[in-house]
Formats: C-alpha cells, sequence, structure tokens
C-alpha cells in the first residue's frame, strides 16, 4: 500500500505542474503585469513610473518563462513562472498583492469554510442517503413516484433560489435567525443554522435520486432476495446489505469531496457574509491578485489530488476484493 | 404528540434562552450599547495614509488619521477648517531670487509658495505598543527577535502600550513617506512636481533602497526633503514650486495625516509584516476612533480614542440644517457614539433586510430595493412609502460631486478635432442622447442632468439660464428644454452626414463605443443607447471589453466612443476641468485627460483659472474664467455631459445628525444614536415567528407517520398478503 501511495504522489507531481502552468498561462492571457499593478495602484493619477516601481519590487518585471537575456539555467529560473511557481512547491505561497500572508490568511478563513461545509456535508449524506432508501423501500409505490418527482423539481430549482427563499423566509418573515453574518464561538451557531439547513435542502433533489438509483440496482440482487430469504427485517436489509454493498459508487462521488470542503462555497458564503476560502479566492480574480489565485488553484488541484487517493483507500475498507498493486 | 412536543421543545428552549430577538446578528452583550452599525461591501486594500485612495478605505482612515485641516460637517458650499492646526494656512510667495511677494502678485511671477502650518499642542495618539518605553526612555519593543513575537496576533497582544504628542516631526515624515519607494503613494508622481525636493528625495530613498534587503526599515530621518522644514516642535513649512492654491485640500486628506517615526520603525521590527503588523493593517492616528479590530473579510471595528484631544458639534449650517435638527447638538464634545462596527456585507438583499430590520442605522437604496424604498410624486418629487415612513426612516439625498460622461477621442479622424465639421457631429449626438430619459428609466430618477463637466456644490457650477448648455437646451418658459431630433440632424447634415450617411461617399456613419459593460443589466441601457443614435440614422457598434484591455485602448487612443466618470479629490472646479485640459491628454502624456482635447484657448483659461482663489475679488475673476471656459467646452463638446447622480441615503429615526457629504470623511464622529428607541424598535420589529416550526414539527409527523405505518403493515405482511 504504502508503494501504491508513493507512486500516486509521485504521479501527482507532473499533474501539479501542469496544473501551475494552465493557471499562469490563463492569468497572463488575460492580465499583463501592468494590467495587475494597475489594480493594486488604482486608477486615479498612477503613472508609468510607479507601475514599473511596482512589477520590479515584486519580480513582475522578468519575462514570463523564458528569460533571454540570462544565461544558463537562469534562462528559465530568472522568470515570473519559476520565481512564482518554484516555492509553492515548498509549502510557501508568499504574499498577496496588497501584501498581506497569504498562508495566514488562509488558515484564518479555513474554520469559517468548514464549519459551513462540513456539517452540510454530513447532514446532506444522512438526510439523502435515508431519504433515498426510504424510496426504495417504498419504491413503485405512489411515495416512490411522488418523490422522485420532487426530487426532480428540487433539483432543477437554482441553488440561489434556495438562498434568497430561506434568507427570505426563516430570517426575514419569521425572523428565527440571522439573514447573514459570521461569529465564532457559542454565537457561531446562530449563523450556521441557515446556510447549513439550505444547503441540506438543495442537495436533497439530485442527491436523493442519484442514491435512489444506485440503491434500486443493488436491491433487485440474489444476495437481498436471499438475506430476505434468511428473515431480516427490511431495515436490516437495506441499511446492512443494500448500503454496505452500493458504497462504491457513493464514496467515488463522496469522498473526493471532502477535501474540497476546505475551499469553500462561492454562492453561499457571499449570500451569508460567511469569510471563508470560496469568498477568498473571487475577490483575489476580481482584485487581478495572482498570487492568491494561484495558492487557491494549487490548493484545490492538492486536494482534488488527496480526494482521489482518499477515494482508492476508500475502497479498500468496503471491498476487500481490493487491493492496492 | 410526545414526538411533537420532542421535536419543539429543545429549539423552543434555544429560542427562548437566546433573548428575544432570535434573528439578531450581533453579540448579546453588545445589546443597548452606544454603537453605530455600519457596513461595507468591498474590503479595504490600504489602510496606510500614503497609499489609501479610494472611498472603501478612506470611510476608515479618515476616522483614525488627523491631517492638519478638514471640511466643516455642515456648511455648503465645501468650506476649509482646521483640524489639528491653528488655521487654515495661507501661504506666502516667492520670486525666483527669493524675495517675498504680495497675496495677488501673477501666478508667472511666483516661483514658490511657501505654507506654514501650526499644530495645536496637546494632541495626543492613540495608545500603541510603538509608544511604550522602558527605563532608559527606549522604545520598549525596539528589538524584538522571532521568539518573542511568539502568541502575538494581534497589535492588542502587546502587552504594554502608551501614547505621545503630537509634534509637526509627525507630518514632516509622512510628507516623506510619499517618496518611499515601497509604499507606492499614488500621488508622489502629482506632489513631486510640486513639493521642492520630493522628487530628488524619491530618488535617494529608491538607491538606497535597492542596497537594503526587503522589509528593512529606512529610516527616513536621515534624508533631508528641502521643500518641508520644521520651524519649531509644532511648526512646519512646506515650500511649493509655483502657486497651487489647491494644496490646502490636500491638507485635508490623509496623505497629508502625521505618521510618527517610532510607529514606523515599530512595523518594520523582524517578524511584524509575516503577522500582518503593519501600518497598511493596524493604522495609527489622533483622530477620534481607533481601529480595534480589522478582519476585512468579516467585521471592522472602530472604538473611541481614548487620548482624543476633543472638538465640539458644530453651530452653524446651512438654513435647513436647524429644521432638520443638525444643529441641535451644538457645542456638545465629539465623538458621540463610543464604537462603529462595520459588517461586510457583499450582497444587496441581506444588506437591505438587515436595515429594515434595525441592524443597520443608515442604508443607500439598491435598484433591487429603490420600488420598496421611494415611489415618485407629482413633478417627480421623491418620497418614501408607506413602509419607510410607518418604520420611522428618513430620506436623505444630495447631488454627488461626480460627473459620469460619455467621451469623444479627439484624436479620432471621424468624431475628433476641432475643426467645424466633426465639432457639430459631436454636437449633433449630444442633443441626440436625451440624458434626462436615461436618468429616468436607468437610474430610477437619482441624478441630474449635466451641462458642463461641473457638478453642482463645486465654484463655478451655476443654476438656471446661464448654467444651462446653450448647445443641447433652449431656455423655455424658465426651464430649459433639451432641443428637438431635427435641430441635431440639420447639425449632423452641416457636419457632412446628411441622414447619418457621408455626404461624399453615402457610407453610414457607424460609431463604436467601447465599453467594459457585456452583463446582461447592461444590454438594456446600450440597446436604449442604440436607439438614441438611430434618431439620427448614425450607427452604434458596441465593443465591449474588460476593464483591462478597456484602459489600454483608452491609454493608446484606440476608442472613439467611451464611457467614464470621475468623483471629485476636492472641491475646486481644477479638479474637474483639469480632465479635458491639454497638459493631461492621455496619449501624449499618459494624464487623466481620456478625451485627448486640446484647445489652446481652454488651456490659457484653465491655468488662470487654477491659479486663483475662489473667495475675494479674485473669486468674480474666476467664476468669469470659469464660465468662459465651460462655454467652450459646451461648443466643442468633446464629451457628452451625461449626469451627476444623486445619492439617497436612509436612515433610521435613532440615527442623528447624519448629513450627506462627499469630500468630508470623517464624519462618524458627529453622528449620535438614540440608543434606548434603536433597541425598542429592534424589539418590536423582530419578534420571532415560532408557527412555523410547529407547522414544520406537525408536517414532518405526519410524513414520517404513514411510512412508519405502512413499514410495519409491510413487514407483518405474509406470502399471500
Amino acid at each position: 500500500m504504502l508503494a501504491y501511495l508513493v507512486r500516486r504522489l509521485l504521479y501527482a507531481l507532473p499533474i501539479l505542474i501542469g496544473v501551475n502552468l494552465v493557471t499562469f498561462a490563463l492569468f497572463f492571457v488575460v492580465n499583463s503585469p501592468d494590467d495587475m499593478a494597475r489594480m493594486q495602484l488604482g486608477v486615479k493619477r498612477v503613472t508609468p513610473e510607479a507601475i514599473a516601481r511596482w512589477k520590479a519590487e515584486r519580480g513582475y518585471d522578468k519575462p514570463l518563462f523564458i528569460n533571454e537575456a540570462a544565461n544558463g539555467t537562469a534562462v528559465f529560473t530568472d522568470t515570473i513562472f519559476f520565481s512564482k511557481s518554484a516555492r509553492m512547491f515548498a509549502g510557501d505561497f508568499g504574499r498577496a498583492e496588497d501584501g498581506r500572508d497569504i498562508a495566514r490568511e488562509i488558515v484564518s478563513r479555513m474554520g469559517p469554510s468548514l464549519a459551513i461545509a462540513l456539517p452540510t456535508f454530513l447532514l446532506g449524506l444522512l438526510v439523502t442517503i435515508s431519504l433515498a432508501l426510504l424510496l426504495t423501500f417504498f419504491r413503485a409505490s405512489y411515495l416512490d413516484f411522488w418523490g422522485v418527482v420532487l426530487c426532480v423539481a428540487m433539483m432543477s430549482i437554482s441553488g440561489l433560489f434556495y438562498i434568497i427563499g430561506g434568507q427570505y423566509l426563516v430570517s426575514k418573515v419569521w425572523r428565527l435567525v440571522p439573514i447573514s453574518g459570521y461569529g465564532g464561538g457559542l454565537d457561531a451557531w446562530k449563523f450556521l443554522i441557515l446556510p447549513v439547513v439550505i444547503g441540506v435542502v438543495s442537495g436533497i433533489g439530485s442527491s436523493t435520486r442519484w442514491y435512489r438509483t444506485i440503491f434500486l440496482e443493488e436491491i433487485a440482487r440474489d444476495y437481498v432476495r436471499t438475506a430476505r430469504a434468511k428473515g431480516l427485517s427490511e431495515l436490516t436489509v437495506l441499511f446492512r446489505h443494500v448500503l454496505r454493498n452500493a458504497l462504491i459508487p457513493i464514496l467515488t462521488g463522496v469522498v473526493v469531496v471532502i477535501p474540497l470542503l476546505f475551499m469553500g462555497s462561492l454562492l453561499t458564503e457571499s449570500f451569508f457574509g460567511v469569510p471563508g476560502l470560496g469568498s477568498y479566492t473571487i475577490d483575489a480574480i476580481n482584485a487581478q491578485d495572482f498570487a492568491v489565485v494561484r495558492a487557491m488553484v494549487f490548493i484545490g488541484s492538492v486536494l482534488y489530488i488527496v480526494g482521489l487517493i482518499l477515494t482508492d483507500i476508500s475502497y479498500t475498507f468496503v471491498d476487500p476484493r481490493i487491493r492496492f498493486h | 404528540m410526545s414526538a411533537l412536543r420532542s421535536l419543539l421543545l429543545p429549539v423552543l428552549v434555544l429560542l427562548v434562552a437566546c433573548g428575544s430577538e432570535q434573528n439578531d446578528p450581533y453579540p448579546n452583550a453588545e445589546r443597548g450599547q452606544n454603537i453605530l452599525y455600519s457596513a461595507f461591501t468591498e474590503r479595504p486594500k490600504h489602510l496606510d495614509p500614503v497609499q489609501s485612495y479610494t472611498e472603501d478605505e478612506i470611510v476608515f482612515t479618515a476616522q483614525i488619521y488627523e491631517p492638519p485641516l478638514q471640511y466643516h460637517y455642515l456648511k455648503r458650499p465645501y468650506t476649509l477648517i482646521p483640524l489639528t492646526s491653528d488655521a487654515v494656512p495661507v501661504p506666502r510667495y516667492y520670486d525666483e531670487q527669493g524675495r517675498e511677494l504680495v497675496a495677488d502678485a501673477p501666478a508667472a511671477k511666483i516661483a514658490f509658495s511657501v505654507y506654514e502650518i501650526r499644530i495645536r499642542p496637546g494632541i495626543h495618539y492613540q495608545p500603541h505598543p510603538a509608544f511604550a518605553v522602558d527605563e532608559t526612555g527606549q522604545a520598549f519593543y525596539r528589538d524584538l527577535a522571532d521568539g518573542q513575537l511568539r502568541g502575538i496576533e494581534t497589535l492588542a497582544d502587546f502587552a504594554r502600550t502608551a501614547s505621545r504628542e503630537l509634534i509637526a516631526d509627525d507630518y514632516i515624515y509622512e510628507i516623506k513617506r510619499l517618496a518611499h519607494p515601497h509604499v507606492h503613494s499614488p500621488i508622489f508622481s502629482m506632489m513631486a512636481e510640486r513639493i521642492v525636493g520630493l522628487r530628488e528625495l524619491g530618488a535617494t530613498l529608491q538607491k538606497e533602497a535597492n542596497g537594503l534587503p526587503p522589509g528593512t526599515w529606512l529610516d527616513l530621518d536621515r534624508f533631508p526633503l528641502t521643500g518641508v522644514t520644521r520651524v519649531d516642535r509644532y511648526r512646519y513649512r512646506i515650500k511649493l514650486r509655483g502657486k497651487y492654491p489647491q494644496f490646502v485640500y490636500w491638507l485635508a486628506m490623509p496623505f497629508f495625516a502625521p505618521v510618527p517615526r517610532e510607529v514606523d520603525r515599530f512595523y518594520h521590527l523582524p517578524g511584524m509584516a509575516a503577522k500582518n503588523l503593519t501600518l497598511d493593517w493596524y493604522p495609527v492616528g489622533t483622530g477620534p476612533f481607533m481601529l480595534t479590530r480589522n478582519d476585512p473579510n468579516s467585521r471592522m471595528v472602530l472604538e473611541r480614542n481614548p487620548n482624543f484631544h476633543g472638538e465640539t458639534y458644530p453651530c452653524q449650517g446651512e438654513p435647513q440644517d436647524a429644521l432638520d435638527g443638525l444643529l441641535d447638538d451644538c457645542g456638545k464634545r465629539l465623538p458621540f457614539i463610543d464604537k462603529a462596527v462595520f459588517s461586510r456585507e457583499k450582497e444587496s438583499i441581506p444588506y437591505w433586510n438587515k436595515f429594515l430590520q434595525g441592524y443597520y442605522d443608515a442604508s443607500g437604496i439598491s435598484s433591487d430595493s429603490f420600488d420598496q424604498a421611494v415611489r415618485l410624486g407629482v413633478g417627480s418629487e421623491v418620497q418614501l412609502t408607506d413602509e419607510m415612513r410607518e418604520k420611522g426612516i428618513r430620506l436623505l439625498t444630495s447631488v454627488r460631486a461626480s460627473i459620469f460622461y460619455m467621451g469623444f477621442n479627439m484624436l479620432d479622424p471621424v468624431v475628433g478635432g476641432l475643426a467645424e465639421q466633426p465639432t457639430k457631429l459631436r454636437q449633433a449626438l449630444s442633443i441626440a442622447i436625451d440624458q434626462e430619459e436615461f436618468i429616468s428609466i436607468f437610474m430610477n430618477g437619482r441624478g441630474i442632468a449635466a451641462t458642463s463637466p461641473l457638478p453642482p456644490g463645486i465654484f463655478g457650477y451655476v443654476e438656471g439660464q446661464a448654467g444651462s448648455n446653450p448647445v443641447v437646451y433652449d431656455w423655455v418658459d424658465g426651464r430649459a428644454q433639451r432641443k428637438s431630433i431635427e435641430v441635431a440632424k440639420k447639425l449632423l447634415a452641416e457636419a457632412g452626414w446628411p441622414n447619418g450617411r457621408n455626404s461624399t461617399t453615402g457610407e453610414p456613419l457607424v460609431l463604436n463605443l467601447d465599453t467594459t459593460s457585456g452583463g446582461m443589466g447592461d444590454k438594456s441601457r446600450l440597446d436604449w443607447l442604440t436607439r438614441q443614435l438611430a434618431k439620427l440614422d448614425v450607427q452604434l457598434v458596441v465593443r465591449s471589453t474588460d476593464f483591462n484591455r478597456f484602459q489600454e485602448k483608452i491609454r493608446k487612443g484606440a476608442v472613439q466612443l467611451y464611457y467614464l466618470g470621475w468623483n471629485a479629490d476636492y472641491p475646486d472646479p481644477e479638479n474637474f476641468l483639469f480632465l479635458l485640459a491639454g497638459g493631461e491628454g492621455k496619449v501624449a502624456r499618459g494624464g487623466e485627460n481620456a478625451s485627448n482635447y486640446a484647445n489652446p484657448e481652454f488651456d490659457r483659461l484653465f491655468d488662470q483659472m487654477k491659479n486663483m482663489e475662489s473667495e475675494g475679488p479674485r473669486g468674480v475673476q474666476r467664476l468669469s474664467i470659469i464660465r468662459q471656459a465651460v462655454a467652450l467646452l459646451q461648443h466643442d463638446a468633446p464629451w457628452i455631459y451625461g449626469f451627476h447622480p444623486t445619492s439617497y441615503t436612509l436612515g433610521h429615526v435613532w440615527l442623528r445628525n447624519r448629513k450627506p457629504t462627499d469630500v468630508g470623511h470623517n464624519i462618524l464622529k458627529y453622528q449620535r444614536i438614540d440608543v434606548a428607541e434603536r433597541l425598542r424598535l429592534r424589539q418590536q420589529w423582530n419578534r420571532p415567528v415560532l408557527w412555523p416550526l410547529a407547522v414544520f414539527a406537525v408536517a414532518l409527523v405526519a410524513a414520517v407517520l404513514p411510512a412508519v405505518i405502512a413499514y410495519r403493515r409491510r413487514e407483518r405482511r405474509t406470502a399471500r398478503g
């Protein structure tokens, strides 16, 4: 298993370099270092000298990929790409263009992102799997039919509608929780409850329908018939046998998402005023802050790779036949 | 029933345990406190006074930093008054040989202007660790090793703080910081043209900084600035090249606020920047408030500065101010509030709803909530809706010192140039684009059509017929009436484009508008604009692009028509008319004149006007020159003068002393909150509605129960059914 993990981690290196290269290229296709300087210095009264100084101070006065004026390895190393990318692989994200330390900012914003994403994820999983099993139990009945219709209706509604509608009903009309905001400590629950509930409800439609399909596939198998023939209750059949055997496709979709929970949700964070990593990324894109964009894309890629590895590992727990080679 | 009870009980207990207003976004401990609640949309990038230049930032910096001057809170037109200085400085003029000249000496003879500023003794800084000293009188935090910073995350974590008196050296230090190569002051280049020795200082500092590791402190006291000198502990002089009457306005901006040397040194201690402990993050000032929490992602908190020197509420204002109760607090000690909490609201809907619930004391009106907030009465008079009136909300309106305009690139072969034909083409287009209709449709009436670059409230702006634009309007029955489209068509024909076609080749006139628009909301505006030009049979091609490309095109002069706007830095006509000065040409000199308009006659008038004062007999002369310059601009029409936006602010009944202002930003100290009234109304407006919880619980039981029954029935069913 260790050899497998090492191999997978080594595979990750070229992927990360590639992602970094693509991010870099895409960013600089849209923004030049001059644009970045103007964005940071403002549009009023900014002079070419000020722009030149800003670029020189931050190393944006170098060529992008190849420094033809340099000799030896400096042809590649004395470039914006190399100087901005190399440190990141050592875990040094450097400073945002406004001078703030990116790593500190990420650490401080991770908590609020997780505070919403984690309960939403866990509760969502619990609710949708339970509902899917319920529909499976009542398969081919009116409950199943209308349940699926409701799921299709729910998944057809935009996430924004759930947020605005939820804020309107729960916070404005019923005045049960604050509309937006974030607080630490004991105050946190009143800010989290609504986004979490909305996050769970908005995910019910698509996830329940998907899990129901998986369970229906399993429920027609011989081992289920055998379990019933043994006299097991339907609940035991569903939760102990069907659920366990359906875990592989569920894990494929679920485990890979776990590390990405750190990255936060853009829409939820924005509407609920949560200072998480989702809004950090969008703010950075709007501010043309390449240092932050690059760091967040890099972290996102790392977390995705970690998620994929975790998915592979989780397979061995739910299916003893799977072994790493 | 027991299931219902078990579901409801914990929720109800939780709700009751937390007080009556469940939707209160603030900690319970803050209830009933003298705190002003506000919101911000964009996170401030810089709080260093030498860098900060946007409205998002000055909301905070203006409450903390105190430059020598400020604007009178109530008087209009805007009037400068002393803040930390003892008087508004009057410049003394000198010729090349250093001989003093009389006050009304011709500008051409004035080689140098000297402003002597005397600050009032006894003003102290907010408590700050940079001022803490040890037994020997040396800075307590002077050689922090990395280990000593362990456990310190914010400024509040430093055990020792102290204060000291404001002295002239602090102002001098800050002026030197304008030239600091690492802080990138946006006004450095402009001030380097004016302040004697500043450019040279910049070059020296750049050379010095090049030889030092990044982040090393540059002690600016080691580098003299010839144009700024210390007279004594409380007095300093600033020497400018030539005459620059607008300089006093800059003395009311945070760029010229004091920064003590020890504060700059403190923030450059090793390890501080890595913890975001910088002057850019934690400002230090003498103002009425100090920043005690800086979390621009979520919340910024300003608290009363215990060392504030004290100021009293003004007793004079406009005649209406007394009627509006704005003089009721005359002579009372400032500030009134203990704390101001600014929460970040990125979306307008939560912001608006929280305002309606009483959790923000004031709010603007976004287009989403416009109809809910105000309605247009008879004669386009703006009135609050019944819902707002019932809540006691007040509406404050003011025309902003800003202009939005459509510019022509005067270098363009079709629309540019001062010849008769392109001028008539621009005039025709100015008539055809109905700004009044635009304001009515797209701005909900929140603006007034511009007749020149000068907005109301700025010296030189004239109301009535004398201020109307005769190229675009006729004066009929005591009001300006836009000229008919036939007049525009006639001008177009005279311009060589009869019926929108070239009189020689017959080709249609196609104009290109460069814009950064492109969203769904903008499409209707651009469609409207296309229809306006279609009235003249002129075709419009909209070239939407991103902001960077748009700026690049403007810089290179690769546009034909474009939209831009300008907010006043200070309330002087020079700050608007310079946008059309030849010396500011964007293509030729990289200045702010994006239209590249260059009319020698206008430049002559502008040069004359900019060196004059608005007060006294020279003021009359200045007004006359401005009128000539404006008439020239109206004739040449390098811009289609769009509109001056009107700001609408809603304030709750408990918020007192709020008066809209565009240039004076240190307004927090004047605001007063009736805390008891706010508490009462918040409670009244925010009683929780609990029955939906009961309905939800019942619905849940009603949904689960049949399923359970069906499950049991199915489980008990035999093979025969």
